[in-house]
């Protein structure tokens, strides 16, 4: 059987030099993201705003969106957004926050119910009130945060302090970017954002591991590649490992946005742009060649090329040879 | 890399198939796994969002807790002072602090001496802290003030969240529903989880009534009106009774003559005469007595039954009861008498619970998400393991094998910790499956590597091995760093995501490490092939 090369054996595309472009590209998307963010802003779900979300279904027939809109008008519980939501028969319910603490929020929705009646089946009621809504936003932030730092303690045990702050930078270029796609699609931005964003955070720098693992060892196995050519080399290694396991990615996303409901949809969105589209183009274009800037290989004579020394092939359980300590691992 | 000894091949075998099989009780009935022995019986917990069911985040009014304990050190100053015969005029709480002036300049000593006997140690004398529950300081002027200690205050609040939790639990109990769960969060919050609860209305009412049960004669010097608008006497208050509008004003005395914390019993019942719903009570023996004694003294008076500072009803005692139980009846309906019996009976809270976040979610949609999580986990899954069987052939039939194993080792972890499944706890596993194959792809990529730079087959294959597990460990620390972190600050369903995607990682580097290599070793070894074929 013939089996599948999506990408072809040595491949030898200048990534290093396409940075002249990346960088700008980047760069002007970042700042697009972050206007937009304060422009549109993100559509803070009830988990960060407070108030009150209820998902009805019409017990028979479709739902009469507007006749449902002006009976809950009429209640004087300030804003009120009906909106469509799956089958015709489905309708999500948002009542803003309202003022005067806990209680008001849980009287809000006895309203409501009241005013709906037995006319529908309540599938989903959440209400959070003031307090808790404050909370999970703080605990949201400091989550992300802690997560960044975490993430860079380790990546700074294991490989240099440039390689953990190069990592860092495309990380927090992948949170915008994925702030500002939130931003333009106005998804609801709740909890299980923040799990899409931690989870692109993780995923991310997955990648962006993968490929320093491999520069760590070319640094180490050809002491005078020039480093523009030592990271392409690395790249172009590693390449096909990236698109294949985005491939893979991709596909149980794609099965996830296609089929698993409305109510992890704008999580498995979120995840489709951040791990698939940002998170790879990030390691390949971003967190590798950043490292030229950071300073990694700066010793190496720049421009003296020199053989890569030859490697002994090794017989399985033989030991590492004293004498070539650029094949040892670590 | 390719050498197993024969014990660790046994020893991941033997591995991996425990943990698979502790999968198993979920794909029996509940009623089939309960017969089998308890260490068998671990089994998934479906979230609410996939059950349906209610969330409650109950908050315990910590303020009205320091407000009464204040109070009650001021009424416990006035009672030293006055066994004491200590004169003082301005006996005034402030804050967390009780303020009190000595008339007399001679008896300021005794006084301080006497008050700061009212300070004991925080805990008992016992596994105490050390800490004093109150501080007596010497403002000057004749000025003592009485603060009581953030220890002591603790200390109340968390006696009071504990009494709470007891109490929801006697109510939630009386509503019958199947495995309530109730526990603390935090310092001054009570979790309440309803599986199967679909309208949790109920269930909200009997929470949010504090349920303190008073009765109280009828102030009659004035009439309710004449108290509404000219204030009412200083040991007497205006309280409302009925739930309709307008509600009818009635005077009562502050003064509690029996409270409800003597009741034995509560049961709902219908009046003999004309048939309504009510609910009698029997009181415990003290209660009894002094129930007994109130009502020979007052026959012909009017007394107050006061449920939350609202009247129920206000009744003429005709004749003295003796019996100890009575019937309280007001306008109930079947169902309000049966919930008053059951806060009767399951007690007073000791402070004004507050209900800050509802989550409820019906069956049918729990329904719906179980099996749209199913279908795109079939799917994914499928679309997976197409596209590694026609990049990696046989290794691509190795990896797939490898993520079933993993796949099934998830549900066991999870079995085992009696975890959470939710709706984004399955996206997780479907996210696994993407990810588990990435570690295959990772050693597969770097033996077409090691296979391109001319090593024998045999020798690509352990290169492969052993240069990519050190970067398959490196990726996915940093993603489990992401999921441990969503742990902690997750709740409900965020929370089985990162459940799920942390045992996915930890699952996949086992297969990766030992099963994967396995299988592969077991190949080459059976085989011996020349050419390595992917």
């Amino acid at each position: 059987m013939r089996l599948l090369r999506i990408v072809p054996d040595n491949t030898r595309f200048d990534f290093i030099r396409f940075r002249r472009f990346s960088f700008p590209i980047s760069a002007i998307l970042s700042i697009v993201a972050i206007t937009l963010y304060f422009t549109h802003g993100l559509n803070f779900g009830i988990d960060f705003k407070g108030g009150t979300l209820m998902e009805v279904q019409a017990k028979s027939g479709q739902a009469d969106l507007a006749a449902m809109r002006a009976t809950l008008g009429a209640l004087n519980l300030g804003d009120v957004q009906l909106q469509q939501f799956g089958g015709p028969s489905e309708v999500l319910i948002r009542v803003g926050e309202q003022p005067g603490g806990e209680l008001a929020q849980q009287q809000a929705v006895q309203k409501v119910r009241a005013a709906l009646g037995d006319t529908v089946d309540y599938r989903r009621v959440e209400v959070v009130g003031p307090r808790v809504s404050g909370e999970f936003l703080t605990q949201g932030l400091v989550g992300i945060f802690v997560a960044i730092g975490g993430i860079l303690i380790y990546l700074w045990f294991r490989f240099e302090w440039q390689f953990a702050l190069g990592a860092m930078i495309a990380n927090v270029h992948d949170l915008v970017l994925t702030l500002g796609f939130m931003s333009i699609t106005q998804v609801d931005f709740d909890l299980t954002s923040i799990a899409a964003l931690l989870t692109i955070l993780g995923y991310s720098l997955n990648d962006t591991v993968v490929i320093y693992d491999r520069i760590r060892e070319m640094l180490r196995r050809y002491k005078r590649l020039p480093m523009t050519e030592l990271l392409n080399v690395s790249i172009n290694s590693t390449l096909s490992r990236s698109i294949i396991t985005h491939v893979t990615v991709a596909m149980s996303l794609l099965a996830l946005l296609l089929f698993g409901g409305q109510a992890i949809h704008s999580f498995t969105a979120t995840m489709m742009f951040g791990v698939v589209l940002v998170g790879t183009y990030t390691s390949v274009f971003i967190a590798s060649p950043i490292l030229i800037y950071l300073g990694v290989g700066a010793a190496r004579r720049a421009g003296e090329l020199d053989e890569p020394e030859p490697e002994p092939a090794k017989a399985p359980g033989s030991k590492t040879p004293a004498a070539t300590p650029a094949k040892t691992k670590r | 890399m390719l050498y197993f000894s024969r014990w660790k091949a046994i020893a991941t075998l033997a591995t991996a198939i425990v943990v698979c099989l502790c999968a198993v009780p979920n794909f029996f009935p509940e009623a089939t796994v309960q017969s089998w022995p308890a260490w068998a019986q671990r089994h998934l917990v479906l979230g609410l969002d996939l059950q349906g069911g209610s969330h409650i985040l109950l908050e315990v009014d910590a303020n009205a807790v320091r407000k009464e304990k204040v109070e009650s050190l001021r009424d416990d100053v006035r009672r030293v002072l006055r066994d004491n015969k200590i004169g003082y005029i301005g006996l005034a709480t402030r804050n967390d602090s009780v303020e009190v002036r000595i008339r007399e300049a001679g008896d300021f000593q005794r006084a301080l001496d006497k008050l700061r006997d009212l300070s004991v140690p925080v805990g008992g004398i016992l596994g105490g802290t050390g800490q004093r529950s109150v501080n007596v300081t010497d403002a000057g002027g004749g000025l003592i003030r009485l603060t009581v200690t953030e220890a002591a205050m603790n200390e109340r609040i968390r006696q009071s969240v504990d009494q709470s939790i007891q109490i929801v639990e006697r109510r939630v109990n009386e509503l019958g529903t199947v495995e309530p769960l109730i526990q603390r969060q935090g310092v001054d919050r009570i979790l309440v989880q309803v599986p199967g609860l679909q309208d949790p209305s109920r269930l909200k009412d009997l929470l949010g009534k504090t349920a303190k049960l008073t009765f109280r004669l009828v102030d009659n010097t004035m009439t309710a009106q004449d108290a509404v608008q000219h204030g009412a006497p200083p040991d007497s208050e205006v309280l409302y009774e009925g739930k309709t509008d307008p509600k009818t004003p009635v005077l009562v005395q502050k003064q509690v003559l029996v409270s409800g914390e003597e009741l034995t019993d509560a049961q709902p019942g219908f009046d003999q005469r004309t048939g309504e719903p009510i609910v009698s009570f029997r009181f415990n023996t003290s209660g009894a007595r002094k129930f007994a004694e109130v009502t020979q003294q007052n026959v012909g008076r009017p007394f107050a039954i006061v449920l939350d500072n609202e009247v129920i009803s206000a009744p003429v005692i005709r004749e003295p009861i003796l019996g100890g139980s009575g019937q309280i009846s007001g306008n109930f309906t079947v169902e309000s008498a049966n919930d008053l019996a059951i806060l009767l009976r399951a007690g007073a809270l000791p402070a004004p619970l507050t209900i800050i976040e509802e989550r409820t979610v019906g069956p049918g949609l729990g329904q719906d998400s179980i099996q749209k999580g199913k279908f795109a986990s079939y799917a994914g899954s499928a679309l997976v393991v197409i596209f590694m069987l026609v990049t990696y052939g046989l290794f691509g039939l190795f990896a797939n094998v490898a993520v079933a194993v993993n796949v099934a080792m998830i549900f066991g972890v999870l079995s085992l910790l009696n975890a959470t499944l939710t709706l984004p706890g399955i996206a997780g596993i479907v996210l696994t499956v993407g990810i588990a194959v990435d570690s295959n792809v990772l050693i597969y990529e770097r033996i077409r590597e090691e296979v391109r730079n001319g090593r024998t087959a045999i020798a690509a294959i352990d290169a492969g091995f052993s240069r990519a597990l050190a970067t398959i460990l490196d990726s996915n620390i940093t993603t489990f760093i992401a999921a441990a972190v969503l742990f902690f600050i997750g709740t409900g369903p965020v929370r089985g995501f990162a459940v799920t995607l942390g045992i996915g990682i930890v699952t996949t580097l086992f297969t990766a490490f030992t099963l994967t290599r396995l299988i592969v070793a077991t190949w080459v070894r059976a085989v011996r092939p020349k050419t390595v074929p992917i």
